[in-house]
């Protein structure tokens, strides 16, 4: 489907992508991109007997926003999963801030700055709401974790109203405010989204890609993953579609954005 | 769901109640009140003290399954393995042999003795999960079911072969003559005894679940295994740290087994274990206040059948008390009801 030539996607001379004539992001202040801190080579996943990623090439640079789009089936959550450690590769690698953590643990890399908010939300349905922000402190110090709780609840306005119910009694907004609020107590360098507008009404949808912008503009890189793609092409800087388990495109989110073809197969233009 | 949208208005106080959710809890202090009634003050002290003996081992079914979704039928198992390590402790160790007089020294030597027991039970309660469960953590469910049966096989015959098959007996520290009164009650003091201790261990681990970050851990484990490492935690830590807690609770279990019996078998964990279980069903399996109730309850259905001279009935109320369960009420007096959405 692809008349465009397909960019390179592991040229390491590439420039990082400033400058995008996006509005949104000049106001931002977000810090210059910069070196790469996140780089999958040529990576197989399998579920089983079944070939889910057919050898993924994926470079995430510092202070990024950088977006998986393709329709179901394509890989984009079986690569999120591969990067956090919840899969393993059978074949290729991951280096993550200049380390090989192909076969790291999902815990390990909890804990040295990946950040996942997993499809579906997975909230803790019968901890409370200060409970699950708690679990996403794990790893830190008490008084870190009290500091960090009270940051998202200034990002979140919504879960201190709801710090003493269960997760589970929680609306699906609310639920997806959680999900991302936890994954930011876990102090991500890069944070994972999976389908972070889900079944969201379309002004809670503008809400979270706010929010994720001003995230991003605090310094987290971000990897993105929606089937919103029109959306999520606005606030990245750099996009990536797959298809079947393969990389397809790689290009600048403004590029994309223009492409025809992908305007047909994924923005819903005939 | 959000229940509370869709409910009529209603007094505050009526909310409030609900909340509170005392159902279970009143259904519970019925059944102690008409049981003590029907049977007298004696055998209800008597239905406490075997309630909270169940009740420890209950426990260890119900984290147990909470987190890894196994019935571990080798948990009875362990239980008995704990008595006779309490006896061991006792005779070989302490140079006991009965009743101590002197309070001091019969609550260092009690103190030991627990402190001993629980440890090395859990410890053991951590190998048998090491060993036997974990590599079949990924297996189809029946593997490690089957497991667990053999395991159970291994620690009765091990012992059988160390204590031999006969019944053994064990010091009883506190003298089964000793009475005190109790609200105008003659009660044994080693009834008291097993009931503060295996109440004060259930809130000690109650508190330490609810508040503490590995009981956060825990229960999260147990909610979202996956959720649960992408926020750092090592599930397989956490399990080993369910299992030590549930096997040393087990431990105190056999400790107050062998303290009001005098003696102990190495069958003692089948039919302990079993009743137990059904404790930990009868509660809602997972849930340890659940548990605990349960294992109330079923002291005082074994302890009324005997005493209204059905005692070879004594065994079949208690499944029948299951059967009963899993008709009517499937999740157990303290089943989740709410909130499993996600």
């Amino acid at each position: 489907m692809t008349e465009q030539p397909i960019p390179p996607t592991t040229d390491p001379g590439r420039p990082p992508m400033l400058g995008s004539d996006d509005a949104s992001r000049s106001t931002s202040g977000r810090p210059a991109p910069g070196d790469v801190i996140l780089e999958l080579r040529d990576v197989h996943t399998y579920y089983g007997k079944i070939h889910a990623l057919q050898g993924i090439d994926l470079d995430v640079r510092e202070g990024e926003i950088v977006t998986l789009i393709g329709s179901n089936g394509a890989g984009k959550t079986t690569t999120l999963k591969t990067i956090s450690g919840l899969l393993h590769p059978r074949m290729g690698s991951v280096h993550f801030a200049g380390r090989d953590v192909t076969r790291t643990a999902a815990h390990e890399m909890a804990r040295d700055g990946i950040g996942h908010a997993p499809e579906g939300r997975r909230i803790f349905s019968r901890l409370t709401v200060t409970e699950n922000l708690q679990m996403g402190g794990y790893t830190r110090s008490g008084r870190e974790v009290a500091e960090n709780i009270e940051h998202v609840f200034s990002i979140f306005p919504r879960l201190r109203e709801r710090a003493g119910q269960r997760g589970g009694t929680l609306s699906g907004g609310e639920q997806q405010m959680l999900a991302i609020g936890r994954a930011i107590m876990t102090r991500p360098k890069v944070l994972l989204l999976d389908e972070p507008s889900l079944g969201l009404s379309p002004i809670l949808i503008q809400q979270i890609f706010t929010i994720i912008r001003e995230i991003n503009a605090g310094g987290t890189t971000i990897l993105l993953v929606e089937q919103n793609a029109l959306q999520a092409l606005e606030v990245a800087d750099r996009g990536y579609v797959l298809q079947t388990g393969r990389v397809i495109l790689a290009d600048s989110a403004s590029a994309l954005a223009a492409n025809q073809d992908v305007r047909r197969a994924y923005l819903g233009e005939i | 769901m959000t229940t509370s949208t869709l409910r009529r208005e209603q007094p505050a106080f009526v909310e409030t109640f609900q909340r509170l959710r005392l159902g279970p809890y009143l259904f519970v202090l019925g059944v102690a009140i008409i049981d003590f009634l029907v049977i007298g003050p004696a055998q209800f002290v008597n239905g406490l003290t075997i309630g909270a003996i169940y009740a420890l081992v209950a426990i260890g079914y119900t984290m147990v399954y909470g987190i890894i979704e196994l019935i571990n039928f080798a948990h009875g198992d362990v239980f008995m393995v704990g008595a006779f390590t309490s006896m061991y402790v006792l005779t070989n160790v302490l140079g006991q042999d009965g009743p101590i007089k002197d309070p001091p020294v019969l609550a260092a030597v009690l103190f030991v003795d627990f402190a001993i027991t629980m440890i090395l039970l859990g410890i053991l309660g951590t190998v048998i999960e090491r060993f036997a469960y974990r590599p079949l953590r990924h297996a189809p469910r029946l593997a490690p079911l089957i497991t667990a049966i053999g395991v159970s096989f291994i620690l009765q015959n091990t012992i059988q072969i160390l204590f031999g098959p006969s019944p053994v007996n064990t010091p009883q520290l506190i003298s089964p003559t000793a009475r005190v009164n109790v609200f105008g009650l003659d009660v044994g003091v080693v009834n008291i005894f097993t009931i503060v201790v295996s109440v004060s261990l259930m809130i000690a681990l109650q508190l330490f679940v609810s508040r503490t970050r590995i009981g956060r851990a825990m229960r999260s484990t147990a909610m979202d295994r996956e959720a649960a490492q992408l926020m750092g935690v090592d599930i397989n830590r956490t399990i080993a740290i369910t299992f030590f807690i549930g096997s040393a609770l087990a431990g105190a279990a056999g400790v107050v087994q062998g303290l009001y019996f005098g003696n102990i078998q190495f069958t003692l964990g089948f039919q302990a274990g079993l009743k137990a279980f059904t404790a930990a069903v009868l509660g809602g399996i997972g849930n340890i206040t659940g548990a605990a109730l349960g294992g109330f309850i079923i002291g005082f259905v074994e302890v009324t059948a005997g005493a209204k001279g059905v005692f070879v009935w004594g065994q079949a109320a208690v499944f029948v008390v299951l059967i009963l369960t899993l008709l009517f009420r499937p999740a157990g007096l303290l089943g989740q009801q709410i909130g499993e959405r996600a």
